[in-house]
């Protein structure tokens, strides 16, 4: 299993230190997997032109063929100007149409208020589901009083996010259990 | 209702014209994991051409792509090698990249090709799907859409004027030039290459040049839009749709079985697009490819010759050609393809297309 998890922020602390968790749950629950870790603020990436992912440089070749090449990606997100942040959606713009096809994804999201909580739904997953992705179905939304000094601070959180690591393991397990059964069965 | 489509060398008698497409694609073969050499690869291009002649086939193009996993980069030097091979094919590009190259050059070279030919070339100018080839050539990717579009309208004054003057962004401009040596027939079939979406269709009626659609795959009344589209901008610009051929090019590849020609189609296929694009080609997609709906010319000879007979009634278009050799497909199953269009396909489609 080959899983991305991808930190959707150039700016700011809290998104990468919910991803820094979710990345030592991901290590603890599937030590055998292939495991990198993408921070947008650590990246220069440039903006789409359309052109085919194959067909850029740098680092936004790099991320751009992890993320087409992985099994599994989670993504966090913060909420900025009740949206995600434009570094976010030119990574989906870099891709082609059905990049996420066969892929499990699943979300955090970093919000400065509760209010904010139906953004990714209205937002972010349907892009994903655009793009074909089997979307894990509840997401994880952690607010500004969870964190204190880049730690998270509810226990509450902690738990969720080891719940939606092993559901997104589960999930990117059985759906590639069924895709196999029926790809055998079109005899091609 | 009489057809004048004898500018583009059409004649409705011949009933849909069959052809055979490459894009000089360059990719191992899955079964094998090897790959060819370049030179075995263009060798086999023309050697396929030679066997579509005698197989009775209409028309062979070959694409220019500039880019890893391809080799006819130079496809109008392929296709010289190819009408020197061949007697009566008519041979064309599919499709020549007219934004990064010169119209008076690709003017001098299809011209020349279709005095060696005696008569049976044709160009087919494309955009590009992929832009590697703006920066080899030293073209912005910004003037993409202008660029097409400018050098296409050059392209298609030359065909019409022995005497050319005209000025641009993109070239330095023409005073009283003449662009020789002249086609046998005058002017040449110069077509535009459309994929995907209707736009680049209602283009090419504006433009009032012929059409030729790419349907790689999906229902074939998703394309009649454009098909549609196109004979409608025809119409708005004033000119007569029955005098514009229409060409659709796709995926082809038939055995004794529908399921043996998915069996050995689709790793070519998959791995094809996934070395050119970086996805592979979707089992799912590829499996309801198989409904005489969709527009993949991959099964048993029967099922294609009613596939074909079905979109011909849909998009009554003049031309179909077929891509074969995608994705490292061996020579001798595409010797084997052609037999099977020779012999079993072509002879049903000219039978129940003839004059219509």
């Amino acid at each position: 299993m080959k899983i991305v998890i991808l930190s959707g922020s150039k700016v700011g602390s809290k998104t990468r230190t919910a991803m820094d968790y979710t990345e030592k749950e991901v290590r603890k629950q599937y030590p055998d997997s292939d495991i990198i870790f993408i921070d947008l603020a650590d990246y220069n990436i440039e903006f789409s032109d359309g052109r085919n992912f194959l067909e850029y440089e740098g680092d936004t070749f790099f991320v751009a063929k992890h993320l087409m090449d992985a099994d599994t990606i989670i993504i966090g997100t913060p909420i900025f100007q009740a949206s995600i942040p434009g570094a976010l959606k030119n990574i989906f713009d870099l891709l082609p149409e059905g990049a996420f096809r066969d892929k499990v994804i699943s979300v955090l999201v970093t919000a400065g208020s509760p209010k904010h909580y139906l953004i990714p739904s209205q937002q972010l997953i349907p892009i994903l589901s655009y793009m074909k992705a089997e979307v894990v179905k509840t997401y994880v939304f952690i607010e500004e009083r969870d964190f204190l000094r880049k730690e998270i601070i509810n226990d509450d959180v902690l738990f969720r996010i080891e719940r939606l690591v092993e559901d997104t393991g589960v999930l990117t397990k059985t759906y590639a259990q069924i895709r196999a059964e029926k790809e055998e069965a079109y005899g091609f | 209702m009489i057809i004048e489509m004898e500018k583009y060398r059409i004649n409705k008698n011949n009933g849909l014209e069959f052809g055979i497409y490459t894009l000089g694609d360059h990719i191992k073969n899955p079964a094998t994991n090897k790959r060819i050499s370049a030179q075995q690869r263009l060798n086999e291009i023309i050697e396929l051409a030679k066997l579509s002649e005698q197989a009775g086939l209409d028309f062979f193009s070959v694409g220019e792509s500039h880019q890893e996993y391809f080799t006819t980069q130079a496809h109008s030097v392929v296709l010289g090698a190819i009408a020197q091979a061949t007697e009566k094919i008519k041979i064309g590009s599919s499709s020549t990249i007219i934004s990064t190259s010169d119209p008076v050059r690709v003017y001098e070279d299809f011209s020349t090709l279709d005095l060696i030919s005696d008569g049976r070339a044709e160009i087919i100018a494309g955009r590009a799907s992929r832009v590697g080839l703006f920066d080899l050539l030293g073209y912005d990717l910004k003037d993409y859409e202008e660029l097409f579009e400018e050098k296409f309208e050059l392209l298609l004054k030359i065909n019409e004027e022995k005497i050319v003057n005209w000025e641009g962004n993109f070239r330095a401009p023409l005073k009283n030039a003449e662009v020789l040596p002249r086609p046998v027939h005058g002017s040449l079939p110069i077509w535009r290459a459309v994929g995907g979406p209707p736009a680049s269709a209602i283009k090419a009626g504006f433009q009032g040049v012929p059409m030729f659609l790419a349907i790689l795959g999906g229902p074939a009344s998703s394309f009649k839009y454009s098909i549609d589209a196109y004979r409608e901008a025809l119409k708005r610009s004033g000119r007569n749709p029955e005098n514009f051929p229409v060409s659709t090019a796709g995926f082809f590849y038939a055995a004794e079985t529908t399921q043996q020609a998915q069996r050995e189609a689709y790793p070519h296929v998959d791995l094809g697009m996934r070395s050119i694009n970086g996805h592979g080609y979707p089992k799912q997609q590829f499996a309801q490819g198989a409904d005489p709906r969709d527009v993949m010319n991959i099964g048993s000879p029967q099922e294609i010759i009613e596939k074909i007979l079905y979109q011909h009634e849909l998009f009554g278009h003049q031309r179909y050609i077929a891509q074969v050799d995608f994705g490292g497909v061996p020579f001798d199953q595409l010797m084997k393809n052609i037999d099977l269009i020779g012999n079993e396909i072509l002879p049903a489609i000219k039978k129940y297309t003839s004059g219509k």
